[in-house]
This record gives structure tokens, sequence and C-alpha cells, in this order.
């Protein structure tokens, strides 16, 4: 876990996360990312062979089964002019965006 | 109070109770209308100084205020909040009033339904007033990383009100609201109730329905109530908790009578005291209030234990490996395509979504995408994010053993009371280590409540946090209760 972020990883990070760095904040990035992956390297001092991941802790809020995930319900959504009235561009029948595709 | 209070800008003004606003509203000699009139004055008065709302419902509160005005009229029983002006963290949605979690990437958005908690309040009678101020998606602890400005503490001006409830806190502390919701991911209202002086509750995980929250952590957030005393507190959270379809995560236990369970007397209950939470870079006069809240529950009778919760130190990196990396793939919704902002400049859509998201985000939060990415991202989810996980567990089981042989533990919320605006914007790390005693409890999901104990020299508040097991809020209430009751 002692891997350091290079500046390539920050900009493919960046790419992954969709976010368009400027190179000074890319630069801020890298200072603050490494400082706080060094402080989280500490986890390493402890042996976890063997522990289950806790992903989410209803498990232990009701032994009883109180706590666990409720089934999948179908229930009606919001109807599709209510939705369209808030994006920033729609035909009323679907979300428009900036071309994919050249052609 | 020092002679350097003198210059310390102060808008501390204590609401009245719920018990006291109630007696009036049945009887008729408090008007609902006028009640939430006062409030709105109030807000016109300080507002423009503490930063507190973002916006204002009005003609909502107002229509609600005359429902309460007309059920008392005519004699029909009220709900257990009638005519209760209540301040909702703008994290929160309210059907048609802004809903912007602090960010410009949500500018402009008007959310078509209301959060299970908000329509919870308001079925009890209570008058929403509007959104109060927080940071950027609730990510911070000094409510500086909002897009709107941050709010001062009605303490101390020159004061950050904790984060990232601070408009929740602050709103409370200076009289701009008899109670609001917060949020808390990692202290979000437990920190901010210990800086502003007023009380906070975390209740346990799935507790309080989550519909209607925009999403910073999922795993780890939860809705709660601010209020100035404990009993109301309490009755808040009756109101909001319960079982809630639309939260697949929501607990189906039953709600006790939490404000009638806080009458109890803490007679005989067993409050462990953590060596961790006393250690090292623990504000000295944080430490001597705190003792003397401790001392107070030992004269009502309580016993105390000392413990030791030795994984204490690790809780801050688990957190922000587990917190950063939920957080990364909930802020992808935010792509300029179905709400909120969209670059004008873009003609592809892939730069439409990086220049949206880079114009519409904070630093903060876009400091929290990056390293929750790169803990997600091939070749490190082992080592950073699974690895988190994995002690998360050892956590939670730590404070599982610790309470088969208490009842309540107590620590300082915070090592510090409120520090000034601009200390720590600098050191997002030492930003971090602010979180150093509230995020245990929000990754093993028990609940707690910070209750005032006492200030220091210079008049500033500190709190005391007190934890209990999953579903045990009672227990958080009672000792509260006896801490307030001691008037530190």
């Amino acid at each position: 876990m002692s891997a350091r972020v290079s500046v390539e990883e920050v900009e493919r990070v960046a790419e992954l996360a969709h976010l368009e760095l400027t190179p000074q904040e890319s630069g801020a990035m890298l200072g603050d990312l490494n400082a706080i992956l060094d402080y989280v390297a500490e986890l390493n001092e402890l042996d976890t062979t063997g522990v289950e991941p806790l992903a989410q802790v209803n498990e232990l809020v009701d032994a009883a089964g109180q706590g666990a995930l409720r089934a999948d319900l179908r229930l009606p959504s919001l109807d599709r002019a209510t939705v369209m009235a808030q994006a920033p561009e729609t035909d009323q029948a679907f979300f428009k965006v900036p071309k994919v595709i050249e052609r | 109070m020092s002679s350097e209070s003198k210059t310390v800008e102060s808008y501390v003004a204590k609401p009245r109770t719920l018990a006291d606003l109630r007696a009036g509203i049945t009887a008729g000699t408090t008007k609902a209308a006028d009640l939430a009139a006062s409030y709105y004055d109030r807000i016109a008065e300080v507002n423009p100084r503490l930063n507190v709302y973002l916006s204002l419902t009005r003609e909502r509160a107002l229509a609600q205020a005359a429902r309460v005005d007309e059920t008392a009229a005519k004699g029909d029983p009220l709900p257990p909040l009638a005519g209760i002006p209540v301040g909702i963290k703008d994290v929160l949605v309210m059907e048609g009033a802004p809903a912007t979690a602090g960010s410009r990437i949500l500018e402009g958005y008007r959310p078509p339904y209301d959060a299970t908690a908000v329509a919870r309040l308001e079925a009890a009678g209570a008058v929403l007033l509007g959104k109060v101020n927080c940071d950027e998606f609730a990510m911070g602890s000094s409510n500086e990383n909002s897009a709107y400005g941050p709010v001062r503490n009605p303490v101390d001006t020159e004061r950050v009100p904790g984060g990232s409830s601070g408009g929740s806190a602050a709103a409370v502390a200076a009289n701009m609201a008899v109670a609001t919701l917060g949020t808390d991911t990692g202290g979000s209202i437990r920190q901010p109730a210990s800086f502003c002086g007023v009380v906070g509750v975390l209740p346990t995980y799935g507790r309080v329905s989550r519909y209607g929250l925009i999403a910073f952590a999922s795993s780890l957030d939860r809705v709660g109530p601010f209020a100035a005393n404990v009993r109301d507190a309490a009755t808040l959270l009756g109101v909001i908790a319960g079982l809630d379809p639309r939260d697949a995560t929501s607990s189906s236990a039953p709600v006790p009578d939490y404000a009638a369970e806080s009458d109890k007397p803490v007679e005989g209950l067993r409050i462990g005291i953590p060596a961790e939470y006393f250690a090292d870079g623990l504000d000295s006069e944080v430490r001597a209030a705190i003792e003397r809240g401790i001392a107070a529950l030992q004269a009502a009778g309580c016993t105390l234990k000392p413990i030791s919760l030795p994984l204490t130190k690790y809780a801050v990196p688990v957190y922000y490996l587990v917190a950063t990396a939920e957080a990364s793939a909930n802020l992808a919704r935010f792509d300029g395509v179905r709400y909120g902002y969209r670059s004008p400049s873009s003609d592809t859509l892939s730069a439409m979504y990086s220049n949206s998201r880079d114009e519409g985000f904070g630093a903060e939060v876009k400091r929290r995408i990056m390293l929750g990415t790169y803990a997600l991202s091939a070749g490190y989810y082992d080592a950073y994010y699974l690895k988190a996980q994995q002690v998360r567990r050892l956590l939670a089981e730590e404070y599982l053993r610790a309470f088969a042989d208490v009842d309540a533990i107590v620590t300082p919320t915070a090592p510090t009371p409120a520090f000034k605006l601009g200390e720590k914007t600098g050191d997002p790390l030492a930003m971090y280590l602010a979180d150093i005693y509230t995020v245990t409890a929000s990754l093993a999901g028990i609940c707690g409540v910070t209750v005032p104990s006492g200030t220091t020299a210079a008049g500033l508040p500190v709190g005391m946090q007190v934890l209990a097991a999953h579903l045990n809020e009672s227990a958080a209430f009672r000792v509260a209760r006896a801490v307030e009751a001691a008037k530190l």
C-alpha cells in the first residue's frame, strides 16, 4: 500500500472520474492525494487476514433480521413530463446531449 | 466570560421549548402564523451576517401555519409538532424548493418530491421555514466548502459553526428555527452541535429513512434532528424515525416514545469512558468540560467504567477510504444531462460531462471524488477499499464488545472548540482529523447524541458525545438529559 501517485496517475484517475483538471489543480491534487494516502497507509499495521469486509451495517443493526434489506418492490415512479422539466435540454421525450459520434 | 469576550460578535438566542410553544398554540394564545412570521423576521434580521438560510419556503410554511391555527381554533387534537418552525438542511429535498446541496452543480434544480423525513415533519404539524446552508454535498467539517459562502458561528462570528450541517446547528443556536434537520456521515450533526452549543442526534443507521437525501456515502449517511434541548430533539426523532419502504436499508424496529424514554432517571446506568478519546491532541479546556460532564453523571448515580477502544486510531483512514469510494460512485450521476448545471461550452458528450463537473464541483468535492476513484480503481481496490472494509468490521465489533458491559459511552465530540474561519482550509488532512472522535460511530452504525457540557473560559461551547448501541437511542437520550440537567 506504499504506492505513491504520479502525475500520470492523477490524470488517468481524473479521466475515469470525468473531471477536467487544470495543470494547477492537478499539481495540488497530486500533493493532497499523496499526503492522504501516506496517512491511510497506517492500516497496513493491522492483520486483516480472514476478516470479512463490512460493506454496510444492516446485518449488525438487528441480528434477528429486522435490519435486513427489504425485498425489491415495484412502485410507480415520476412521470416523464415532471422529469423532463428539470433537464437542461430535451425534446420532451428524450434528454438531448451534444453529438456522440462524428460522421 | 473572560474580558476578551467583549469584542466577540454573538447572535445566540435560545428558542422556546416545544412544550411551551405547544401549550400556547393549543390554548390559542400563540398563533402558528404569528410564530412563523416572527421567525421570518428574525431570519431577515440576522441571516445577512450568519448566512444560515439559502432559500425560504414561505408560501408553504404560511399555508401549513394556517392549517394548524384552523385545527387549534376548532379545538381538534393537534399533532406533536403543530406550528413548530423547523429548518431543513439543503441536502434534503422539498418539492418545488431549491435543493443545492451547497453546490453550484445543482443550481436551478427543483426536486419534484419530498424527502420522507421532511414529509413526516410536516405531517406532524411542523412549519418548514426553508433550506439551510451546509458544506458542498455534506463534505466538510467547517461549512467553508459551501459554494454559497460559509455560515458564521452565532456564538462568535469569527469562528466556523462546524460542518457539514453548520447551518442546521447555527439556526437553532441563533433562534432562526426551533429545530432543524441535518445529516451525519462522519460527524456532520454531532460536531456542529458541539461547536454551536446545541443538541444534535445521530440516529442508528436505518432508523430514519434516507429517501430524498442527496447521497454522499450511502452506507454511512444518516438524517437526524437538532434542537435546543434533549427532550425536544427526542420528540423530533420520534416523528421522523421508522420503517420506510422507499429506503431499502430502513429498519422495521418499533419506534419508542423517545421523549418519554429521555425522562427516565440514569441511576444505575453503566457509562464507558474510553481512554483513547482522552489522549494527546485533546484540547485541555475541552477535556476539563467533558470531565465536568462525567462528574455530573457520576453524581446522578451512573457507574463509570474505564474502557479501551484501541482500534480508534484507524477510524479516520477507514472513513476517508470508504466515504470517498462511495461518494465517487454516488456523484457520478451529476453529468449535466438530466438536471442541474450543464456547461454551455461543450461540443462533444464527453467534454460536456467533464466541463459540467469541473465547473459545477468545488475543490473538496473533486478531491474526494479523485481519492475515491483511485481507491476503487484496478490495482488498488484490494489494498485500499477492501482493506478499509475489513478494518470497518473490526471497528464495529470492538463497539459491540464494549456495549456488552456498558449502556453508553461518553467522549468529547471534537478535539477542540470551534476554530476560526480560514484556520484549516489550506490543509485537508488537518481538517479530516477534526472528525477523529465522530467517525467510529459512523462506521459502526451505532447511535449517539451530542449535548452541551459547559464552555471554555472564552465562552465557546463544548459538546459531549453520548454513544449507545444499535437502536438504543433511549439510553443516549437519558444520559444526555442528565448532563443537560447539571447546567454546566
